[in-house]
């Protein structure tokens, strides 16, 4: 049994050691915003947020964030950045999204950022339907 | 694409971790980012019995200027000049939020960009035995090093270089690297008075080369001239998505990048 703060919410549940963060999420606790692609930290479609940090959940056991605080795309608050999504077309399917969401998240917390800087975070998702140039647009815009 | 089965556990201090590891031997394995080791257990490319997590051992996590713990996390290691230059070639952006520098380096994969790193700068670690290891012997093939089994790499200490240089290709941005050098040069009035030059990816364990630049003159010709001996000193066997002679081109296209930005 591990404990841990989820979007706010105090939340408990079940992990054997070998569960994966993301397989927490979506199993145990509903969350199923987060998405799970490769399992290997190639297509960041599971990323969350562990104790404020941007983190692949399929790279993490879910015991390991036991009393840790998360956030997942379910509790990002509505703002600048999804109507930047929006208004860019970045994105059509949006299995990427969630993933995509949490890291430019964590970039954008860290101040102004650079079109070079949005391509590097980008490299570590994989979006087969955009093209990537839209979610260039989007975070740069969100990022004023 | 779901791990094994294993025990696991979460020591709090250095010497619960030793023991742990003495007690469990080969049958342990130590989990500190896990941006390497989960990827190999979700593959089932490993099958530890037990999962030793020393992420809540709060000294390995510490750092003092070039001394750097074994759970620092490679985003936050900067200010080495030459790890400047190499660690946006580490992985991703992401991944660098959760991956620590001790693990990089006791990981050992030949085509890591921090062990090349710590071996040109000519740097050393410590480990839980109280011995200290230069990188030089530290790594000795791929995945392999001279810790022994029941060893914790505790710190390393990475001194700063003179004036560097850190060049790689990969196939796609954040994927292993197909070559790359790192290079640590002291140039005076024009002429190169020391040099430490190595390699990655080509070979199995990061290689300092012998390429003979002291009192060669500091221009591109030289810097171009290395980068042909550099490519007739590596064997690097061709794999899926590269020839050995196209390997050994790389290798000489970022051996004569690496030495023009130190020069």
């Amino acid at each position: 049994m591990i404990e841990v703060r989820v979007n706010g919410r105090l939340r408990r549940g079940e992990a054997e050691p070998r569960l994966l963060l993301s397989d927490f999420l979506r199993h145990e606790l509903g969350l199923t915003g987060t998405h799970v692609g490769c399992e290997h930290g190639v297509c960041g479609a599971c990323t969350v947020e562990l104790d404020g940090l941007a983190v692949r959940s399929c790279l993490t056991l879910a015991v390991q964030a036991d009393g840790c605080e998360i956030r997942t795309v379910e509790g990002l608050e509505w703002g600048r950045l999804q109507e930047a999504f929006r208004r860019h077309h970045a994105l059509q399917c949006g299995f990427c999204t969630p993933g995509i969401l949490m890291a430019a998240t964590d970039l954008l917390a860290r101040g102004p950022v650079t079109r070079e800087q949005v391509v590097d975070l980008l490299g570590g998702h994989l979006c087969r339907c955009t093209g990537y140039e839209p979610i260039v647009s989007a975070i740069l815009e969100a990022a004023g | 694409m779901k791990p094994p089965p294993f025990l696991y556990e979460r020591p709090d201090t250095l010497e619960e971790a030793a023991s742990l590891l003495a007690e469990h031997g080969d049958d342990a394995k130590v989990l500190a980012g896990g941006q390497s080791l989960v990827p190999m257990l979700n593959f089932r490319l490993v099958r530890p019995t037990v999962l030793v997590d020393i992420n809540r051992i709060a000294e390995l996590g510490e750092r003092e200027d070039g001394r750097v713990g074994a759970t620092v996390r490679q985003r936050d290691f900067t200010g080495n000049r030459l790890v400047d230059l190499a660690m946006p070639y580490v992985g991703h952006y992401v991944t660098r939020n959760r991956g620590t520098v001790g693990g990089s380096l006791a990981h050992a994969d030949a085509s890591a960009e921090l062990p090349l790193c710590l071996v040109v700068l000519g740097g050393e670690v410590s480990t839980s035995k109280g011995r200290r290891v230069a990188a030089e012997e530290l790594f000795i093939s791929h995945y392999t090093t001279a810790l022994a089994a029941d060893e914790l790499l505790v710190d390393a200490t990475w001194p700063e270089g003179d004036t560097v240089g850190f060049e790689e290709v990969a196939l796609r941005h954040g994927d292993f690297a197909l070559s790359m050098c790192a290079c640590s040069l002291r140039v005076e009035s024009g002429e190169i008075r020391s040099a430490r030059v190595g390699v990655g990816a080509v070979v199995e364990r990061p290689l300092l080369l012998e390429l003979e630049l002291e009192g060669a003159p500091a221009t591109a010709e030289t810097a171009r001239e290395a980068g042909e001996r550099a490519a007739a000193l590596v064997e690097p066997p061709g794999h899926l998505h590269a020839s050995s002679a196209y390997l050994k081109h790389l290798t000489s296209v970022v051996v004569t990048r690496a030495l023009e930005q130190a020069l």
